[in-house]
């Protein structure tokens, strides 16, 4: 069977100027103008976005959910990293 | 990890209502199970296109014409959102089309009955799609996770066609003598064939006791039947319309209403093929296929000749 619809791309989408980039959806599209123009018809149809990023799929390296304990572990031990951590004098109040 | 671990993992995952997600391990039948519906779904949105597409010609005012054109679009998109949920399984896009328009993937059987008169657009806006989006909620709190996110982007686009098919209603059934003869024979014709789209008697279901195991379903199809019927009736009742069921009636103890069950004979004729539109709707499906390879053709040549000069500058 002949694959014609393209490669996969990866749609994120900013809702507002100055949000971050979140993560919508996928489409087939043959380059990136095509991308970008599939993402608008396909992700946008009531202003959900000011702004798009389209990544080909086979681009985004992501973790393994097997690597949930040890990947992640470095930072679980680490509680100095977080503000309650510390304790402030009550005179201080917020800081 | 050994197979044992990986399902304890898996099952885990279901007992905290945590979603899976594409590169968790999964049973192969819970993969099977999602690549059936979930690519059912796709086509039933694209089949979908086509009954109501039958009216965007002739649509009475140009108000219904635009938010025609608004509906058919959005449910072409939902049937994109689902294609590649589907695909997140390890299945292409043309594997899947290909089945479709073999006849080997089934979709909703309720595609496969004729939109006659304005007030059919009505009727599968207000039944077919209310239908439609009470399967949908449920299935946003699904446990796979593309299939969830998608159904949650779907079910905020579908209220608005839920809604623009109620007003057609309305305008018919307080419009003149003859309109509200069109909306209640809307109503007849699509009463049964919508109590059917949430499958067979939980008792005769087949996929059923997985869906629900596995949490891909959290609501069986007799309990989404009955919260269809309850929700409507009272709507038919505003309109002024009848339910064409002779035993339909408030059951205080259950809180509910009794209702006839649809003629499943019917239903099993359609799905294998029977129905009155069956060949029409993959005819017409395979012919815009074909018709559209050009285009595809067309894009993939242009994009292999940009590369191909960005490469040579």
């Amino acid at each position: 069977m002949s694959d014609n619809q393209g490669p996969v791309w990866e749609i994120f989408l900013q809702k507002k100027a100055g949000q971050p980039f979140v993560h919508c959806g996928s489409l087939h599209a043959f380059d990136k103008e095509m991308a970008l123009q599939n993402a608008r018809d396909l992700y946008t149809r009531r202003g959900e976005g000011v702004s798009i990023w389209a990544v080909p799929s086979n681009a985004i390296v992501a973790s393994s959910p097997e690597d949930i304990g040890p990947f992640f572990e470095p930072s679980n031990d680490k509680v100095y990293r977080h503000p309650t951590f510390y304790q402030i004098p009550d005179a201080i109040g917020h800081m | 990890m050994e197979l044992n671990k990986f399902e304890d993992v898996f099952e885990g995952k279901l007992a905290k209502n945590e979603m899976v997600e594409p590169k968790d391990w999964m049973p192969d039948n819970y993969r099977k199970h999602l690549i059936r519906q979930i690519s059912q779904h796709a086509h039933s949105e694209i089949v979908g296109m086509l009954p109501e597409g039958n009216w965007i010609t002739r649509a009475p005012s140009l108000r219904s014409k635009v938010v025609l054109l608004a509906k058919v679009q959005d449910e072409g998109g939902h049937g994109l959102y689902l294609y590649t949920a589907a695909e997140t399984l390890g299945v292409s896009r043309d594997e899947l089309l290909n089945n479709l328009h073999t006849g080997k993937a089934k979709y909703s059987s309720i595609f496969n009955y004729p939109t006659l008169t304005w007030a059919d657009i009505g009727a599968v806006g207000w039944l077919v799609d209310g239908a439609a989006i009470m399967n949908q909620v449920m299935l946003q709190r699904t446990s796979y996770g593309p299939y969830a996110r998608a159904m949650v982007r779907i079910c905020k686009e579908e209220s608005f066609h839920q809604r623009q098919g109620f007003e057609i209603m309305t305008r018919l059934a307080f419009g003149t003598e003859d309109q509200k003869a069109m909306a209640q024979d809307a109503l007849n014709r699509w009463w049964y064939p919508t109590m059917m789209m949430f499958g067979p008697p939980d008792a005769e279901s087949p996929n059923s006791e997985n869906a629900m195991k596995w949490r891909i379903k959290r609501e069986t199809n007799d309990q989404l039947r009955q919260k269809f019927v309850n929700q409507t009736v009272p709507q038919v009742e505003y309109l002024g319309l009848t339910v064409p069921d002779a035993n339909l009636k408030w059951n205080e103890a259950k809180k509910g209403y009794d209702y006839s069950e649809p003629n499943w004979v019917e239903f099993k004729n359609v799905i294998s093929g029977n129905g009155p539109c069956n060949k029409e709707r993959l005819a017409a499906r395979n012919k815009a296929h074909d018709e559209g390879a050009w285009v595809r053709e067309a894009a993939q040549a242009f994009a292999k000749k940009r590369k191909e000069v960005y490469a040579a500058a």
